[in-house]
């Protein structure tokens, strides 16, 4: 029933943007984006996130990817289909010199968390320090290559990054599935709930969590790499820097970090609130959409760890919290 | 490097106040360390919120300074009340609900405090810096300029600090506190009650956060991401310095501090602060139980 269920809405949303919205559907268009990359990127978080490794710099790996592809399309022309390539090793490489050390040295918990908001940080003032070719805290605007550009990835029609991040958003969902059917997932739980445990019983604790760690950091690049062709501007603000990291973190655990769904539901509600308070109020509310879900994730975190959506499908299937589910 | 070099053949006197900013400012971190070293260090709850609370102080300070007119002193005895309040209340309404879970969802409970405080500041205050203008005197030291007010930071951070150290040793409720944070069980078991240590180390931990705040307020201007620029160096500072070790942190607030403003007088103020960062990482793997620690 949920495969049908799953390909009806996949049809709903390959045909949304041929629905006559008027003029309304520029607006709507961009909301669903924002929602999509978003949700990937959230989704990237969680592969981590729910088996408690905590990583508050996920900024990083974003402003990795978003200024690498920028900055090589700019300087030197080159395409961001390759650049794409370039910005996740960049980023691989960078979680593999924090995370390593890590494992190694048997940094967990919140001190994981501190290690990684630090390395967020780390990101953010070296791009606003090299203002010289990153703009610093100005940002940089992609090069424009004309209306529709294949080779530079820029197009101002926004069905074209509809369906592209659509195409991203559901490789996060099969790649958050493919480790979720894998050994890695039993091994990770494992390792989440005990590490001496886990290597006593023969699983390679640092492998596991390194592999789990560069899959996340990739696809964060990635979903940096198309936030910034679509917005065609990157910003060390919105892009790296604990701001960004903490609003990732917080979509996801509202929407519930321990189900496929969850990091898209967080994320479109989270998004869907704030578009809602800004169309209403206007900019006389500036910050408000912030302080109510500041207010709900502090609720959350105490009364539903499992977030909104790993809630409501707990409550339907009545299934047992998973352990992973109970200790958080 | 070179510009490091540059420095010190070329400019020493640059150099030197520098040094003594640096000085200055490790005044600030170190008392801005002290709360948060009581609550995350000794008690072992993480309150990322922390220097968001001082932001709120210092906007109470603010206003009742400068906008009513109070005396300076009145308006601190304010903050620290209000720290007092806020203590006690991110205690029982955040953490004591979650208190046996992972420190984890401490962090994310407080964090989603955090952008609470900092959206409602923004919504209440906008992001205007707002100062509290007094004429305080610059003293001048063979040349090189000294804020008066960073002096006096300083100087009672330095007692503070002392006085921190005499209350968790030297009395009672300290011993508690210490007792409390090595292991919560045993202490239920021996009869006495974790809770009221807890609301009693989060007022103390509040109360200076408030000090923190009337000091801060004399030499910084107050903004809703006050807490934004001060919270993760404070964090470090604490983790750096042996978790719950007053003295190691006072220590590591002079190393950051230092290497912050010497890096940013030979780079830039961004650099100074991604050397410190790095330097935070690495101390991390090598020493993760602080510079002081022992090697296990």
């Amino acid at each position: 029933v949920s495969r049908v269920a799953g390909l009806v809405l996949l049809a709903l949303a390959a045909a949304a943007p041929l629905v006559p919205m008027g003029g309304m559907r520029e607006y709507v268009l961009h909301v669903i984006i924002q929602i999509f990359v978003w949700s990937f990127i959230g989704n990237a978080w969680s592969l981590m996130g729910r088996f408690g490794l905590v990583s508050l710099g996920h900024g990083a790996f974003l402003g990795v990817g978003a200024y690498t592809t920028t900055l090589l399309w700019n300087f030197y022309g080159l395409t961001p289909w390759v650049g794409m390539l370039v910005a996740m090793a960049a980023a691989v490489v960078l979680a593999v010199v924090v995370a390593y050390p890590c494992s190694r040295f048997g940094i967990v918990g919140h001190y994981f968390a501190l290690v990684t908001l630090a390395v967020g940080e780390v990101v953010r003032l070296l791009i606003i320090a090299e203002r010289d070719w990153t703009g610093g805290s100005l940002g940089v605007t992609l090069r424009a290559a004309g209306d529709a550009s294949l080779v530079a990835l820029q197009y101002a029609d926004k069905r074209v990054f509809y369906y592209g991040s659509l195409g991203v958003w559901l490789l996060g969902l099969y790649v958050w599935h493919r480790i979720d059917r894998s050994m890695a997932r039993a091994a990770m739980e494992a390792i989440g709930e005990d590490e001496t445990a886990a290597a006593s019983v023969g699983i390679h604790v640092s492998r596991f969590k390194l592999a789990i760690t560069a899959v996340s950091a990739a696809l964060t690049a990635l979903g940096g790499v198309l936030y910034a062709q679509y917005i065609a501007y990157v910003n060390p603000e919105t892009l790296a820097g604990v701001g960004v990291s903490l609003r990732i973190v917080f979509a996801v655990v509202l929407g519930g970090m321990y189900s496929l769904l969850g990091p898209t539901v967080g994320t479109a509600l989270t998004i869907a609130l704030s578009e809602y308070l800004r169309i209403t109020f206007g900019v006389h509310l500036i910050g408000m959409a912030e302080t109510i879900y500041g207010l709900v994730l502090v609720v959350f975190i105490i009364f539903l760890p499992a977030g909104i959506y790993g809630s409501v499908r707990d409550l339907l299937t009545r299934r047992r919290p998973s352990p992973a589910r109970a200790a958080a | 490097v070179s510009s490091l070099v540059d420095l010190v053949v070329n400019n020493p006197l640059l150099l030197a106040e520098a040094a003594l900013n640096g000085l200055l400012l490790g005044g600030v971190l170190a008392l801005l360390a002290l709360g948060l070293n009581l609550i995350f260090g000794v008690l072992d709850v993480v309150w990322i919120v922390y220097v968001d609370l001082v932001t709120l102080c210092m906007y109470l300070v603010y206003f009742l300074v400068q906008v009513y007119g109070w005396p300076l002193l009145l308006g601190g005895l304010a903050g620290i009340a209000l720290g007092v309040l806020l203590g006690i209340g991110v205690h029982l309404l955040v953490i004591t609900p979650i208190l046996n879970s992972p420190p984890v969802n401490q962090l994310l409970a407080t964090g989603g405090l955090l952008f609470f405080i900092q959206s409602l500041a923004t919504f209440l205050w906008t992001t205007d810096h707002r100062t509290v203008r007094l004429n305080l005197p610059t003293l001048e030291i063979g040349g090189m300029f000294v804020s008066f007010a960073r002096l006096v930071a300083f100087a009672l951070a330095v007692l503070v600090m002392l006085g921190l150290y005499l209350f968790l040793t030297r009395t009672y409720i300290g011993t508690a506190i210490r007792a409390v944070s090595q292991d919560r069980g045993a202490m239920a078991l021996m009869g006495a009650n974790p809770q009221r240590v807890y609301v009693v180390t989060s007022a103390v931990g509040g109360a200076l956060a408030g000090v923190a705040a009337a000091l801060l307020i004399i030499q910084y201007s107050v903004h809703p991401y006050f807490g934004a620029a001060f919270g993760p160096i404070t964090f470090m500072i604490c983790v750096l310095g042996g978790l719950g070790n007053m003295l190691g942190a006072f220590v590591a607030s002079f190393i950051l501090s230092e290497i912050i403003s010497i890096g940013g007088v030979a780079w830039s103020t961004e650099m100074g602060y991604v050397i410190a960062f790095a330097l935070f990482i690495v101390l991390m793997f090598i020493r993760p139980g602080g510079i002081f620690a022992r090697r296990q």
